[in-house]
């Protein structure tokens, strides 16, 4: 297997104030692997993300793409005394890409709690995914210059709702969708913007155990069509363990565990972590 | 085959809208020319033009309270920005010692950019005279919509990155200092100070301001639909996941920003020109309410509410309600009916539109052929059903009547 490094985030914490949501985090993600992020409540896996896709500056540490920095820092500052996490003195750069510039280098997510633009119909959903790769400016878009462009991303967007089997719903209001086809209209909208690394948020949450195995299937199916990778945040140990190259453990915002399925779910301290421990 | 029908009824459909604009066109123009000089009538006229610059201003407003998510209240600024940006550079040489009466030698610009062009095409009663006089209007204009979109660029800078409340505050407040500052003794040399500015280049036939507002409308409408409309909107709905949808936030409301006052600069000088005269004072925040009010009444999210909100607006406060302050109101003669009255009667009829249509007159619907043939296609099943509706809901009230009654009865 051709062991490509599409992400790699070295060392990152994430503290609030005195409260430390991430703590030491290094995972990576190699080229067309699907990989788990798991851990009970409050591990600080969607902290993590947040970390990623630029939503928060990490306090410390370095995330990078494709081998080009996306996020470092160190601590600076009030948060200079603060600081309870490790590796203080590693990092000196301070680079905080914002989320939109993230997306645009190749990486998409969904929310955890269901984040579709409610005034608009599920089409236009796609189609703002889309808009970042434009070339038109105001006046060409405005004026219509740039109909065979928009065109073109209609039609692409159109051929995402296929796949997602939403092309019925393509002028309804993108909340009047039942909740698993809400779900699968963020994962389309996430894939409109090309991303080479997908996040998804607990893509299977609320899904009854049929839905969450035909969930599983399109994840492979993606990775497969759009050749990319994909990490994923998900509760349903059955997706998790069926789909995922490698999966990391999280607790308490630090990692516990990293490894395969099998070796996961042998692993004594993450059965700890999710079973609890008799004294 | 149904992408051939929907062809069909989008190409249907075009051609209605062409022949519903060049009847409205026609219409005004006949209007212009029948009744202007007429008195008994020049309150249609008034409303009509007044309501289609105010209707410019809301819609450029809307772009950013409603498709934008940006609760701006500086438009009246920006108007004003405009409106003096258009006035100051179209008064004629010759009129300007009397208008700067109070500054030496007429103040510091001596030229008009419409006269200049017009005695530079033939002059005043030639042909070639009258279009360089328009064009020199329109290109007067195109530059007070660009001053105000360069200032508001510049306060976009610093406003852009608060939210909500606090957004509307700074804009508020810049809209004041703006008003302020063209008050200011100063720049009296330039914008006359705190006193009025006159005598400037004005059109002549009604067609005119429908024509710009329309252009500038339709210019809103399309950026509305385009992909950058789309961003605007996703802005709106949730600023994070439009973020994460690869939107750059900043760069696309200052965007917003700018174009609506570039419009509402164009609304400004319109309304220059329908005043006939300028002055700092009347730009008060209570405008920019005006212009909230139209944009709530019609219908944030709605270009169409905005339109016939203003024209309701407009009719409302200048025609119709004229009377409550004159003591005779559709016959009826009282002595309660002094000068203010029309005021409560108006916050009566608003209150009532609030209260029965409280997403505004159109909500987040617009305007469109399909919803016109469809709606007289169900008039009639809908009037039938209407005693139908009357007698669910008296029986409805009967139930509750009748339980209640047992409930007590137990």
């Amino acid at each position: 297997m051709n062991k490509e490094n599409v992400l790699r985030v070295s060392d990152i914490t994430m503290q609030f104030g005195g409260v430390v949501a991430v703590n030491n985090l290094s995972l990576e993600v190699n080229k067309g692997e699907i990989i788990g992020l798991i851990g009970p409540n409050g591990a600080g896996k969607t902290t993590a993300f947040n970390v990623i896709t630029g939503v928060y500056a990490p306090t410390n540490g370095m995330v990078e793409l494709n081998g080009s920095v996306i996020a470092e820092n160190h601590p600076q500052g009030k948060m200079k005394a603060q600081y309870k996490g490790e590796n203080a003195g590693k990092y000196t750069g301070k680079t905080v890409l914002t989320p939109d510039k993230i997306t645009k280098k190749g990486i998409a997510r969904t929310f955890q709690n269901i984040r579709l633009f409610k005034g608009m119909t599920v089409l236009e959903n796609v189609l703002v995914a889309m808009h970042m790769n434009m070339k038109a400016g105001v006046f060409g878009s405005a004026l219509r210059f740039n109909a065979a462009e928009e065109a073109k991303m209609r039609e692409e967007a159109m051929d995402l709702l296929r796949m997602f089997g939403l092309e019925g719903n393509k002028d309804d209001l993108a909340t009047s969708l039942p909740y698993g086809k809400q779900r699968h209209l963020e994962i389309a909208r996430a894939l409109a913007t090309k991303p080479q690394l997908l996040l998804l948020d607990e893509p299977a949450a609320g899904m009854n155990p049929q839905e969450s195995d035909e969930l599983m299937h399109l994840v492979g199916k993606i990775r497969e069509q759009f050749d990319l990778s994909v990490l994923m945040i998900e509760h349903h140990m059955q997706v998790i363990m069926g789909i995922c190259d490698r999966i990391y453990v999280l607790d308490y915002g630090a990692l516990i565990a990293e490894g395969n399925p099998e070796e996961i779910q042998n692993n004594p301290r993450v059965i700890e972590a999710y079973l609890g421990v008799d004294d | 085959m149904t992408e051939r029908i929907n062809g069909s009824s989008n190409k249907r459909n075009m051609v209605l809208s062409f022949i519903a604009l060049a009847a409205l066109l026609v219409l005004v123009y006949v209007l212009d020319i029948v009744i202007k000089p007429t008195s008994s009538w020049n309150n249609l006229m008034t409303c009509l033009e007044k309501g289609t610059i105010y209707a410019l201003v809301a819609v450029s407003m809307n772009l950013l309270n409603g498709f934008t998510g940006l609760f701006s209240l500086g438009q009246a600024g920006f108007m004003l920005i405009g409106a003096y940006a258009y006035a100051v550079f179209a008064i004629a040489p010759e009129d300007r010692t009397t208008v700067y009466q109070y500054y030496e030698g007429g103040g510091l610009i001596h030229f008009s950019l419409p006269h200049m062009l017009q005695d530079m095409m033939g002059g005043a009663d030639a042909f070639g005279g009258a279009i360089g006089y328009y064009l020199g209007i329109i290109l007067l204009m195109i530059f007070a919509g660009l001053l105000t979109a360069g200032i508001a660029f510049l306060i976009g800078i610093p406003v852009l990155r608060l939210k909500s409340d606090y957004l509307a505050i700074a804009t508020l407040g810049f809209a004041e200092i703006i008003r302020s500052f063209f008050q200011w003794e100063g720049l009296g040399p330039v914008t006359n100070g705190s006193n009025v500015l006159r005598k400037f280049a004005s059109y002549d036939s009604s067609i005119f301001p429908v024509l710009v507002a329309g252009v500038c409308i339709a210019f809103i409408v399309m950026l509305i639909n385009s992909s950058y409309g789309r961003a605007f909107k996703s802005i709106r709905d949730d600023e994070i996941a439009a973020e994460a949808m690869g939107v750059n936030l900043f760069k696309h409301k200052e965007l917003s920003f700018v174009i609506s006052s570039f419009f509402a600069g164009v609304g400004g000088a319109l309304l220059a020109m329908f005043q006939n005269n300028i002055n700092a004072s009347p730009f008060t925040s209570n405008m920019t309410y005006e212009i909230l009010l139209i944009v709530v009444i019609g219908g944030i999210g709605s270009v169409t509410g905005s339109i016939i909100g203003s024209y309701l607006f407009i009719a409302c406060s200048e025609w119709w309600l004229r009377g409550l302050d004159k003591g005779e109101f559709l016959g009826i003669e009282a002595d309660f009916m002094t000068p203010g009255f029309r005021k409560v009667v108006f916050a009566v009829v608003i209150m009532g539109i609030v209260l029965f249509y409280s997403r505004g007159i159109m909500g987040t619907k617009e305007f469109s052929w399909d919803g016109l043939f469809n709606f007289f296609r169900t008039l009639p099943a809908r009037i039938a059903g209407i005693p139908g509706k009357i007698k669910a809901k008296f029986s409805a009230k009967k139930h509750k009547k009748n339980t209640k009654k047992v409930k007590e009865a137990q």
